[in-house]
């Protein structure tokens, strides 16, 4: 009898080519997604004149620098030059590169899961941090720096110590107005910044199983912002049904062979964890970040903590709030909803749903994970409810969320955002990052200030 | 990369927690050629926070430093302006394995160790070591990343050494693992 594994071990074992002797494993990589930003790789590769060893399994995207206004011409010489330079690295090596006029292009990792790229089993990497969603189909998914994109270029392999083993448990099911988004900040908050740090994650429990692989793609993408490079859910019915008929997905038979091998993708009874931690998903409210990291977040109904520390006194007053009041009502200049956290369709629908007949009292900007998620919105008329609330709908990108396109947050100003970090100038020199779900973005954009979500849903959703 | 067993520098003590690496770089830069150096951005945005001096060479930092993005330009714009090593008591995981490939060093030492270390300190990797004066403090770093700072050892070398074994393993990847594109 083969002792028990959990699922890392698994996704670890499927993919180990070699263990050196100091412990070190040799990891097989089997989608490697990179993007503008990844130039510095394509130079170091460059530098050795030395080809993509997989040109096949290698798949790029604009998306860092990813106008999304005016895209057909591109005035800033700086980001021209930045998609030039991949477009220019695709072609030299012989890669699949959804481009800016493709109809595939968006966020990479909205996009790796919309196109079947991502699959239960695999083993993707990418050189952004939030490559940790798609963890959410049972793969092992990590960010990568630089040095090792380019050694993924170069040999389609990783050196990489397995991390610890960490599980975390949402018993009961949540109440409605609260998503994944809340799950993550909650546990985040609970755990701390580096609460993960060195784990893997693997996320179970009923109110993980029935979310829709949207929402545990938000889960896993956050799980860096507890520190863990690596965020997991095992595969089950939704994960097979998601992938079924995507554009690069297995078909015919070799899905039903698929299909078969991920179902033993899963922990076995009486697998040890590392750690283990457990929380009562129908005790969690909607929740959104007060400070300077995604880990100081608090319910809607809570007040603004009294800082502990000279680093949350820090985070309050960069912030500018005052300890002991309650966070909501709190005014906000600004909404944002768009990134790779939270901008897919069903995260559109939600914000929609709130928006509705509805008017945003500040300005504001959606922009969809995707292109194609801009044009399922579009046929389902989601784009004219943002448009007629007042709010800009534009085109797909890492946008606002980043702002390394240009799409920035304005010094002091206060910005509800459906982003994944909140840090001191993240989105812009001095701005100040709410972080939160869609749903509720859209409720501070209609009453112009931070608000609880579920009072506007009366009526709106079925309970 | 060469590598380094010994460094004598001056440290900045940056005692705060969590240094995102948002803050030590901004995204605005990033699309800079690394030939034209990132030393000017480290810390670009509050850098006025910071007692960071010209000549510096070594951190000390509160927790979690280089937590955040993936971004090895955050360890470009350190080793540019100079750092060789980063003392805290623990790191992004990302970014420590980023600075690893470049040479740097991130070297946990505990909290209640980090207000001793200030002036001038002497690293060492053999022994993980740091001394300032009369004081030596232990420090922590991963086996794996001491040889390969120590040696200077590049991974893309090391693994040309393991390519029939990687060329076997592709070949056993199940079909349904290759992209199937319409």
């Amino acid at each position: 009898m083969t002792e028990p594994a959990n699922l890392l071990q698994k996704l670890w074992a499927s993919h180990e080519i070699e263990r050196a002797e100091n412990g070190a494993s040799l990891m097989w990589v089997d989608r490697h997604l990179v993007h503008e930003g990844s130039h510095h790789a394509f130079g170091k590769l460059a530098a050795r004149q030395m080809p993509v060893a997989r040109p096949d399994l290698t798949f790029g995207v604009v998306d860092h620098y990813a106008p999304t206004r005016d895209r057909a011409q591109i005035d800033d010489q700086q980001i021209a030059r930045m998609i030039r330079t991949l477009e220019t690295n695709a072609a030299t090596h012989g890669f699949q590169l959804f481009g800016m006029r493709d109809v595939r292009q968006g966020i990479v990792h909205v996009i790796g899961p919309e196109q079947g790229l991502t699959l239960p089993g695999l083993m993707i990497n990418c050189g952004d941090s939030h490559t940790s969603t798609h963890g959410a189909f049972g793969a092992l998914a990590f960010g990568i720096g630089a040095t090792e994109v380019a050694h993924v270029l170069a040999t389609q392999t990783l050196w990489q110590s397995r991390p610890r083993a960490m599980r975390i448990t949402f018993d009961g099911i949540v109440g409605p107005g609260v998503s994944a988004k809340d799950m993550a900040l909650h546990w985040i908050a609970a755990l701390g910044s580096d609460g993960a740090r060195g784990y893997a994650v693997e996320y179970s429990g009923a109110a993980v199983r029935a979310l829709s692989m949207e929402g545990r793609m938000t889960l896993c993408n956050l799980s860096i912002e507890g520190g863990a490079r690596f965020g997991m859910v095992a595969p089950d019915q939704t994960t097979f049904d998601y992938v079924r008929g995507r554009p690069f997905a297995p078909r015919g038979e070799t899905l039903e062979v698929a299909i078969a091998d991920w179902c033993a993708l899963s922990t076995d009874a009486d697998a040890a964890f590392d750690a283990e931690h457990k929380f009562d998903a129908a005790a969690i409210a909607p929740s959104l970040t007060w400070g300077i990291t995604p880990a100081q977040a608090l319910s809607i109904t809570d007040v603004v903590p009294v800082p502990a520390t000279p680093t949350e006194r820090e985070a309050l007053e960069y912030m500018a709030l005052t300890a002991g009041k309650p966070i909501a009502g709190t005014a906000i200049d600004q909404v944002f909803i768009g990134s790779c956290t939270n901008a897919r369709i069903e995260d559109l629908r939600l914000a929609a749903r709130v928006l509705e007949g509805r008017q945003s009292r500040v300005p504001g900007m959606v922009s969809p994970g995707s292109t194609l998620v801009r044009l399922q919105a579009e046929n389902e008329g989601l784009d004219r409810i943002f448009v007629q609330a007042g709010l800009e709908w534009v085109g797909s990108g890492c946008s606002m969320c980043v702002g390394m396109n240009g799409d920035i947050v304005a010094p002091g100003m206060r910005c509800a955002s459906s982003t994944n970090r909140n840090f001191r100038g993240r989105q812009g020199p001095g701005a100040r990052t709410h972080l939160m779900s869609p749903a509720m973005v859209a409720a501070a954009a209609v009453t112009g200030t931070l608000t609880d979500v579920r009072p506007l849903l009366d009526g709106r959703v079925a309970a | 990369m060469s590598g380094w067993s010994v460094h004598t520098g001056h440290a900045a003590q940056l005692l705060r927690d969590n240094i995102d690496t948002d803050q030590l770089i901004p995204a605005r830069f990033m699309s800079t050629p690394r030939s034209a150096g990132y030393g000017d951005y480290l810390l670009h945005d509050v850098r006025d926070q910071y007692a960071l001096a010209d000549g510096d060479t070594i951190i000390v930092a509160g927790r979690n430093f280089g937590s955040g993005s993936s971004r090895e330009a955050a360890v470009y714009a350190l080793t540019d302006f100079g750092i060789r090593a980063v003392l805290a008591p623990s790191f992004g995981d990302i970014f420590a394995a980023n600075a690893v490939n470049n040479g740097l060093l991130p070297a946990k030492v505990a909290a209640e160790d980090l207000k001793r270390l200030s002036g001038n300190l002497t690293v060492d990797l053999e022994s993980q070591t740091v001394t300032s004066g009369s004081t030596k403090i232990p420090f922590e770093i991963d086996p794996i990343w001491k040889l390969k700072l120590i040696n200077g050892w590049d991974d893309i070398d090391l693994t040309s050494q393991h390519n029939a074994a990687i060329t076997a393993f592709s070949r056993r990847r199940p079909k349904w693992a290759q992209p199937a594109p319409e």
